[in-house]
């Protein structure tokens, strides 16, 4: 246990700071999962190897000399199509199926991406080194590496891109009618196989950015992708699904208390608290509705 | 209990019995297959019977293995200096030191695990559905991660635990762990087989029909899920303590919390075999276990791959298992009547 936190106040404005830039990365993340767990009704635990396979190709174009930041370009085009990929080989015969049934499989496919990522790239931790330089806040009392402003601002970007994007084009409003009731869609000729690949494409893109992201200011490892999915399962149920300010404002509060758990009790246990707040939460969820409930009775 | 069942379950305790005699270069590997089979038939339980998919059993498998160890060391050494030094290099424990640590931690490692399942099952039992499957998901992790960050058992660099000792012939460490492992094997599936010939497992599978349905009929369903998950951590811890001993080594999240191994190999190992059956985790654990031992060597280096493709095969192509099938093939062996004119009829309907 170390308090330095709270007797520096500036390194509370620094954590805070990260914290929230972590943050919207994680939004970015769990907006992939809500979409994908509103329309399918899927949860899909590969989704962090889906981010640390985005960060991969974006690692590979650095180590071919290309600037890491071109990942958040190309990933996503590649990791649309590996998302089409295991739509079409697994996860359509899981979409109507029991859910557990879809968190087995999507495990078992996590565990096979773990292991052939760990095949092709190696144990090792890797970062993408981007050479942005850093910022000095506050008499250089703070310091935020550049890089992770410019991963904010692109998610931010993607984001809203995404959002335009199911408002206005065709395939977006096919997207939400299947969401609100795939039958009825499907009655008024919506090609709601078509939609379901489509959006388990695009979850993979959002996925492949925010991986790109993560390796320019990050590190990525091929083990590291579960803590990414509870994470983005955690911003989801609490915000709830297709609630995007809120998924927003809990990715940041996930990222702040994260670099605080950090400060407050240490690296090594870093992890260990996120998954403890999970079942804090999860744990918070149930007597709230279990008193809504007996209110009822 | 009639004739045949009584012929047949004394032949497979005989045969259990003898199984180390007769392949004694097995003896490791049966003990092994015994955990399995615990692990398997616990999970059962709560998956199979209760409908409650847990993915955080794994926590009593670990709470037992580090409880275990760590009370066979703490009773006659100081437990902090054996994990700093690595263990056996500066202390050893005299045979009678051995057993009787390992009498003690494994009542330690049944009941600790218990009562911390009846502590949290109020909490956590109250999810449904996949919430529940995440939630136990997290805790299994939480407890790898937190535990690895724990000086006192070793942290990041293991725990060993404490070696066989010497008492004479080289195969007595073997025979006692496959005996003690045979042992608590037995005393699951007794325990198991009479709770499922109880009104307790009609009141397990009402909570899995239809809960809401099974509280509205006066059962106090909370009760039955927690005394559920209780028993399950009982036998698990036990499996754990064993297995702590048999593999010599516990690391936090490679064996003791081992999510990605055990954790998802007791999930499997009920769904191939059929879950919510009484032989189904037993005849899946042994299936699986034969399969892992004759192909993983096949695959050296590629297991995880192949443990993937197997997940997803199992859950996809064959959810049912292998009871399921039996039953779908052979309903008659299942004591369901068969109206062959309403089977028919479904035929022609598809």
């Amino acid at each position: 246990m170390d308090f330095m936190v709270f007797q520096y106040p500036m390194i509370s404005v620094q954590a805070c700071l990260d914290g929230i830039l972590l943050g919207i990365l994680f939004a970015l993340i769990a907006y992939g999962m809500a979409l994908q767990w509103g329309v399918m009704n899927i949860i899909n635990i590969a989704q962090g190897d889906l981010v640390i396979l985005g960060g991969y190709i974006a690692y590979f174009m650095y180590l071919y000399g290309i600037h890491p930041a071109w990942g958040v370009v190309v990933s996503p085009i590649i990791m649309f199509f590996v998302g089409i990929a295991i739509y079409k080989l697994v996860i359509n015969k899981v979409v109507d199926r029991d859910l557990f049934i879809s968190i087995l499989a999507t495990f078992g496919i996590s565990i096979l991406f773990m292991q052939l990522m760990n095949f092709a790239f190696g144990a090792d931790v890797v970062l993408a080194n981007s050479d942005y330089g850093t910022t000095m806040l506050f008499n250089s009392n703070v310091v935020l590496p550049n890089s992770k402003i410019f991963s904010a601002f692109i998610s931010i970007l993607f984001a809203i891109c995404l959002v335009i994007y199911m408002k206005k084009s065709k395939l977006g409003r096919a997207i939400r009618a299947t969401a609100q009731n795939a039958r009825a869609a499907k009655i008024l000729g919506v090609d709601t196989e078509k939609v379901y690949a489509a959006t388990f494409g695009i979850n993979a893109a959002l996925c492949g950015v925010a991986g790109a992201l993560i390796s320019i200011t990050f590190t990525i490892h091929p083990y590291m992708g579960l803590p990414y999915t509870i994470r983005s399962f955690m911003i989801v149920i609490v915000a709830g699904l297709g609630n995007l300010p809120g998924v927003a404002m809990s990715g940041m509060g996930l990222g702040v208390f994260e670099e605080f758990a950090d400060y407050i009790l240490g690296t090594e246990f870093r992890i260990g608290s996120v998954f403890l707040l999970l079942v804090l939460i999860l744990v918070y969820r149930r007597f709230k509705l279990s008193r809504k409930r007996e209110y009822l009775k | 209990m009639n004739r045949n069942n009584l012929i047949l379950y004394i032949g497979i305790l005989i045969f259990g019995i003898a199984a180390p005699f007769i392949f004694p270069a097995f003896k490791v590997q049966l003990s092994i297959l015994c955990v399995l089979i615990v692990l398997a038939t616990t999970w059962n339980i709560q998956g199979g019977e209760m409908g409650y998919n847990s993915f955080g059993n794994i926590l009593f498998y670990g709470l037992g293995m580090y409880l275990c160890a760590s009370v066979q060391v703490g009773m006659f050494f100081p437990l902090a200096e054996w994990t700093e030094s690595g263990g056996e290099k500066t202390f050893v424990h005299t045979p009678a030191q051995f057993f009787q640590g390992m009498a003690v931690g494994l009542i330690v490692a049944a009941v600790v695990p218990t009562i911390v399942a009846g502590l949290i099952g109020y909490s956590i039992l109250g999810l449904r559905g996949h919430y529940f499957a995440i939630c136990t998901l997290g805790l299994g992790v939480a407890a790898g991660e937190i535990s690895g960050g724990i000086e006192i058992i070793g942290a990041g660099q293991g725990f060993t635990t404490p070696p066989f000792p010497d008492v004479g012939s080289l195969d007595s460490r073997g025979e006692f762990f496959y005996f003690l492992s045979f042992f608590v094997l037995v005393l699951t599936f007794i325990t198991v087989r009479v709770i499922y010939s109880t009104r307790f497992k009609l009141i397990l599978n009402a909570i899995r029909d239809n809960e809401d349905k099974a509280e509205a009929m006066g059962i106090e369903t909370m009760k039955y899920k927690i005394v559920g998950w209780m028993i399950s951590a009982f036998f698990c811890g036990l499996a754990g303590g064993i297995m702590g001993g048999l593999v010599g080594y516990i690391d936090s999240t490679d064996v003791a919390f081992d999510g990605r191994e055990m954790g998802v190999f007791m999930v499997l190992m009920a769904i191939l075999g059929g879950k919510g059956t009484l032989w189904g985790p037993i005849i899946g654990a042994t299936v699986f276990h034969i399969f892992k031992e004759g192909f993983w060597t096949f695959f050296l280096g590629w297991q995880y791959v192949a443990l993937g493709v197997l997940i997803v095969v199992i859950v996809i192509y064959f959810p049912e298992g292998i009871m399921g099938w039996l039953r779908e093939k052979y309903p008659e062996r299942f004591g369901e009547v068969v109206d062959e004119k309403d089977r028919k009829a479904q035929v022609e309907l598809k």
